[in-house]
């Protein structure tokens, strides 16, 4: 048990790491992992074993999609998210487009590239995480990174912002 | 570039970005890229952008925890969280009562299946959000069953999904288009959210329906004037597999007395 604990303990700075590219907003990206450690603590009775790191990253992976979900029905809400809004957070103009071109992705693909990219998970493991079979991973991954080159390449396609 | 005259597939030209190429193919790709200029300029591309990627939120991983996270303080019943939750809450439901009020002003009596359904998959997508409040009265209950079947009108029971890992939180009244509504939330220990709706219907009966709506989706059927929607994630062959089981058990419903209906609408409260 108390290597349960010591494991999502360990695993904190990952998650915020990762809900942040996520989301892009800090408050909202440190709200989602605080629901996601207490859920985890919640149901750790649920926990049998294997990886805590990939069982956290599932927990945040859904509670993101639920909250996505929930926008969906509230285009007026969402046109808040603008990519023209200031950039709060990087002066530096690279990043700022990395997170727009993030921004223009498919939830399912965001979330495929960043699980490899910026977490390391493997592909078996980020299949685990989406509950999909490892070849969507793969053209899950193959997608994105085709659409952010376009984006980067200043062929802005008409497609409706993701947050 | 699955074919013959090219060994080296797209997979492993991502797996190579990646780090998680086998050592021994490691020599072939590599070769390959020499010969390949736009393949090899694809692979610096995904490099370029993963470092970006890295370069802007990486530092966020090297943070100390703040101490909002602190596990202890979670588990003593998390004061911290509860505000959390409370924002959740106000901003589920600025957008979510604003759709119920344009939906009751255009309520006209007869409703089709359509509208049914749809009114279903609104309260799932409104409520799976809610990390506090997703249901009004748990579970474990007494009255839980004995209040929702008494405004609905008719005996209801919420299915035993736990053969789906699906385990039943709660569940609320709601406003529906024939008379209140009764919605049921389950969920899996990894936080997939699945509801269970009940409400008068006035269609004939029907076999199970399934609809979808963006990434969530939803299996509608009418038994005995009453309509079932189960609604979850869009994956078509476990919601209705779902929504299967869901139907057996209702099917075995103890029938209901059209007199305990009349008393029950009467009663109201």
């Amino acid at each position: 048990m108390g290597g349960f604990r010591q494991g999502v303990e360990a695993t904190v700075p990952a998650l915020r790491r990762y809900a942040r590219a996520l989301t892009r907003d800090a408050e909202l990206a440190d709200d989602l992992v605080q629901d996601t450690l207490v859920r985890a603590l919640r149901s750790e009775h649920l926990f049998h074993g294997g990886d805590v790191r990939s069982w956290l990253y599932t927990i945040l992976t859904n509670l993101n999609r639920n909250r996505l979900r929930a926008l969906a029905r509230r285009p007026i809400m969402t046109a808040i998210e603008d990519n023209d809004a200031p950039d709060m957070a990087g002066p530096e103009a690279g990043g700022r487009d990395i997170e727009r071109a993030l921004a223009t992705l498919v939830e399912d693909q965001r979330t495929a590239l960043l699980l490899v990219v910026l977490e390391g998970l493997t592909y078996r493991e980020v299949a685990e995480v989406q509950g999909v079979p490892i070849g969507t991973v793969m053209s899950r991954l193959s997608r994105a990174r085709m659409q952010i080159k376009d984006y980067l390449d200043g062929k802005r396609p008409a497609l409706r912002r993701v947050k | 570039m699955i074919d013959r005259n090219s060994p080296v597939t797209t997979d492993e030209l991502h797996a190579y970005v990646d780090g998680v190429l086998p050592a021994d193919r490691r020599d072939a790709v590599e070769a390959w890229l020499a010969t390949h200029p736009e393949d090899a300029a694809h692979v610096a591309e995904w490099r370029a952008q993963a470092d970006a990627i890295r370069a802007r939120y990486g530092a966020v991983g090297q943070e100390p925890a703040p101490e909002r996270f602190d596990l202890k303080r979670l588990t003593r019943s998390g004061r911290g969280w509860r505000a959390v939750a409370a924002a959740a809450l106000i901003a589920a439901l600025v957008g979510g009562i604003a759709g119920w009020l344009a939906h009751g002003a255009a309520a006209v009596a007869q409703y089709g299946l359509e509208q049914f359904t749809s009114e279903a998959l609104n309260a799932h997508k409104l409520y799976i959000a809610e990390v506090r409040h997703p249901i009004e009265v748990r579970a474990g209950e007494e009255h839980l069953m004995p209040w929702l079947s008494l405004r609905v009108g008719t005996t209801l029971r919420a299915p035993n999904l736990e053969s789906y890992s699906l385990k039943l939180l709660g569940g609320r009244l709601l406003p529906g288009l024939n008379g209140p509504a009764a919605l049921f939330m389950y969920e899996t220990p990894t936080g997939e959210r699945y509801t269970f709706y009940c409400s008068r219907s006035n269609a004939a009966r029907t076999a199970l329906r399934y609809n979808t709506a963006g990434d969530a989706a939803a299996v509608l059927w009418v038994e005995s004037d009453i309509g079932y929607v189960v609604s979850g994630p869009a994956e078509r062959s476990r919601l209705l597999d779902i929504a299967q089981t869901a139907y057996q058990q209702m099917e075995s419903r103890p029938p209901t007395r059209s007199t305990e209906n009349q008393v029950s609408s009467r009663r109201g409260s």
